[in-house]
C-alpha cells in the first residue's frame, strides 16, 4: 500500500523540532536576542506561499481578492525578511572580543 | 520553469541553511557567517518559487514592486531602530509574521485552485485543516504581538490587565476555535472563515493582557514560538518543505527560549500565561520594612569605594535600559580598567524585557562579550568580589528569594550580590520591584544606595573617580 506523503511531511516536520530543540540549546546565552531576530527572518520563508497567491490571477486579472492578499503578505513577509537579517547583521557586529585593552 | 521535484530539492537546501545559521550563533564567532547562510538560504527559497510557477507575466513585476517596498521598509527600520528599542521590534516583526500567514490562508481558501487544493467550496479536508490551523495560529500571534509591542513601547500600560471570570472566557473562546475549525471543515462556509479568524484575533488580544512588563520575555519568546507554528501550518498547506523545517525550528525555538525565561523565575509557564503576577501584593508587605534605616551616598562616595577596590561586578537591569546607560556605564567601567580594577559583568537570565537584552546593549556599548557572564557562570564570584555596582536591576538581586519561602518570588534563581564586601545599588526610589516586594538588598550594612538616574549617577561617578 502507498503512503500517503502527507507522513513524509509529517516526518520531516516532527525530525525538525528535535534538529531545532538540539541546535538552539546549543546556542549561547548572550546571542539570544539575535537568536530572536533571525527566527523571524527565516520564518518569512512564508514568502513562498505569498509569492503563488500573487501570481495566481490571470493575464486579464492581475488582481484578484486572493491575489491582493497575496501581494499584502509579500509586503509584509518582504519587510521582516531584510529587516530581521539586516537588525541580525547589526547586532552580531557589535559582538567584540576583548583586544584593545586600554 | 522547473520540475515540482528539482524544486523540492531546492527547498530542502535552504530548509538545510536555516538550521546552519541557527547553529552559528552557538558562539559570537561563527553567528555572522551563520546569517550568511540564513540570506542564502531565502534567496534560494525565493528563487526556486519564482522558477517554479515560471509565470513571468505582468504579474511577476508587481511581486517584485511589492518586495522592493516590503523590503525597503524593513531595511530602513533596521539601520534606524536604536539597540534598546530591540524587544519592541522583534515583537512587532512577531505581528508581521503572523499576518502574512493569515494572509496567505485567506488567499489560498479563496483561490485553491492556485495552491493545488481542490476548488473552491470543495478544498481537500486534510489541506483545509492545516490550513485553518495556520490561520488561526498567525491570527493569535498577530493579535498578541500587537499588544506586547504596544506594551513595551509604553503606548499601553504595562502593568497587568485582569478582570473577573477572565480564565473562564479565554478557555471558552479556546473551546469554540477547535468547534469552529471542526464546521469550518464539515461546511466549508466561508462565513465560518471569517468568524475563525475574528474569533483568533480576540484570543491573541486577551491572552496578552493580563500578563505584566517585566515577564515580556516570556511572551515574546512564547509569541516567537507561536510565528514558528503558524508558519509550520502554512508549510504543511502547500506541502513547502521549506516552510515545514522552518515552522518547526523557529517553533521549538522560541518554546525553549519560553521554558529558559520560566526558569530564570521559577515559576511554571502557567503561571506566567495566566498572568495577573505583581499585581495584588503591592500592599502588603511594604507598611512594615519601611522604618528600616538606609544608608545613601553620592557619587564621590561610590567612587572613592571603587577606586580602592581591586574587583568590581557589575549587575545591570532593565533600568539601564530605560536609563540609556550602557555607553556611560562602558566609560566608568574603562576608568576602572585604567586604574587596574577588574572588571566582570553578571546577567541575570531574565534582566531585561527580552532574552539576551542586555548583552545586546552592552555588545552595543563596545563592551567584549568575555567580560560578560551569565548567572551560573559568576554566582560565586560575589563573595570574593569588592564591590557589586547594580544599575537598574532589582528583584533578580533580592535575598529574600533564598531566605523567606513566604515570598512571590521565592526560589527564583538570584545573583549573590549581599555577598559582595559592598553593594552600590543605583536607583531612583526605595519603591519595589516588579514582583511588588521589598528588597533586603537595601537596608543591609554594606549596601550604599545612589538615588539617580542610572545615565546620570553613572557620569558623575566617572567625573570622581
Amino acid at each position: 500500500m502507498e503512503i500517503d506523503p502527507l507522513i513524509f511531511r509529517l516526518s520531516i516536520f516532527i525530525l525538525s523540532i528535535f534538529v531545532g530543540y538540539y541546535v538552539v540549546w546549543s546556542v549561547t546565552p548572550s546571542l539570544h536576542t539575535p537568536l530572536m531576530s533571525v527566527t523571524n527572518a527565516i520564518s518569512s520563508v512564508i514568502i513562498v506561499g505569498a509569492i503563488i497567491a500573487g501570481l495566481s490571477g490571470n493575464s486579464e486579472t492581475i488582481f484578484n481578492t486572493s491575489s491582493i492578499f497575496g501581494f499584502l503578505a509579500i509586503a509584509l513577509a518582504a519587510i521582516n525578511i531584510f529587516g530581521g537579517f539586516l537588525v541580525t547583521q547589526r547586532m552580531l557586529a557589535m559582538y567584540k572580543k576583548k583586544k584593545k585593552d586600554k | 520553469m522547473i520540475s515540482s521535484n528539482l524544486s523540492a530539492i531546492f527547498y530542502l537546501v535552504s530548509g538545510v541553511l536555516f538550521i546552519l545559521a541557527l547553529r552559528g550563533l552557538s558562539s559570537p564567532e561563527t553567528s555572522r557567517q551563520g546569517n550568511l547562510f540564513g540570506i542564502l538560504g531565502m534567496i534560494i527559497a525565493i528563487t526556486v518559487t519564482f522558477l517554479s510557477i515560471g509565470n513571468f507575466s505582468s504579474g511577476f513585476i508587481f511581486v517584485l514592486i511589492f518586495i522592493l517596498v516590503g523590503g525597503s521598509i524593513g531595511a530602513f527600520i533596521a539601520y534606524k531602530i536604536p539597540m534598546t528599542a530591540m524587544p519592541e521590534l522583534v515583537a512587532g516583526f512577531h505581528s508581521l509574521v503572523g499576518l502574512a500567514a493569515v494572509f496567505v490562508a485567506i488567499s489560498a481558501f479563496l483561490n485553491p485552485e492556485a495552491f493545488n487544493l481542490g476548488v473552491s467550496g470543495n478544498i481537500k479536508l486534510g489541506s483545509l485543516i492545516e490550513m485553518s490551523i495556520g490561520a488561526a495560529v498567525g491570527a493569535i500571534t498577530f493579535s498578541g504581538s500587537v499588544i506586547a509591542f504596544l506594551k513595551l513601547q509604553g503606548i499601553m500600560s504595562g502593568s497587568p490587565i485582569t478582570f473577573k471570570g477572565q480564565h473562564p472566557l479565554n478557555a471558552i473562546i479556546l473551546l469554540s476555535i477547535i468547534v469552529l475549525i471542526y464546521f469550518l471543515c464539515s461546511t466549508q462556509s466561508t462565513n465560518l472563515f471569517w468568524f475563525l479568524l475574528a474569533t483568533s484575533f480576540l484570543i491573541g488580544f486577551l491572552l496578552i493582557i493580563p500578563i505584566g512588563g517585566a515577564d515580556m520575555p516570556v511572551v515574546i519568546s512564547m509569541l516567537n514560538s507561536y510565528s514558528g507554528w503558524a508558519a509550520a501550518g502554512i508549510g504543511f498547506t502547500l506541502e513547502n518543505t521549506a516552510l515545514i523545517i522552518t515552522g518547526a525550528l523557529v517553533g521549538s525555538s522560541g518554546a525553549i527560549l519560553s521554558y529558559i525565561m520560566c526558569k530564570g523565575m521559577n515559576r511554571s509557564f502557567f503561571n506566567v500565561i495566566l498572568g495577573g503576577f505583581g499585581a495584588t501584593e503591592n500592599t502588603s508587605g511594604s507598611s512594615t520594612k519601611e522604618q528600616k534605616p538606609v544608608k545613601s551616598g553620592n557619587a564621590d562616595d561610590a567612587a572613592f569605594l571603587m577606586k580602592n577596590a581591586s574587583s568590581v561586578i557589575i549587575v545591570p537591569g532593565y533600568g539601564m535600559a530605560v536609563a540609556q546607560a550602557q555607553h556611560a556605564l562602558r566609560e566608568m567601567v574603562d576608568t576602572l580598567k585604567k586604574n587596574d580594577i577588574k572588571v566582570s559583568y553578571a546577567i541575570h537570565p531574565v534582566a531585561g524585557r527580552m532574552p539576551g537584552h542586555m548583552n545586546v546593549l552592552l555588545a552595543e556599548a563596545n563592551v567584549p562579550y568575555d567580560e560578560v557572564f551569565e548567572l551560573e557562570e559568576i554566582n560565586n564570584d560575589f563573595a570574593n568580589a569588592d564591590v557589586a555596582f547594580v544599575i537598574g536591576a532589582n528583584d533578580v538581586t533580592n535575598p529574600v528569594a533564598k531566605t523567606d519561602p513566604q515570598s512571590p518570588i521565592y526560589g527564583m534563581p538570584v545573583l549573590d550580590v549581599e555577598k559582595c564586601k559592598s553593594v552600590l545599588f543605583v536607583k531612583r526610589s526605595l519603591s519595589p520591584g516588579y514582583a511588588g516586594i521589598d528588597n533586603d538588598l537595601f537596608y543591609k550594612e554594606n549596601t550604599l544606595m545612589l538615588f539617580a538616574d542610572a545615565k546620570k549617577m553613572t557620569e558623575d561617578i566617572t567625573k570622581n573617580l
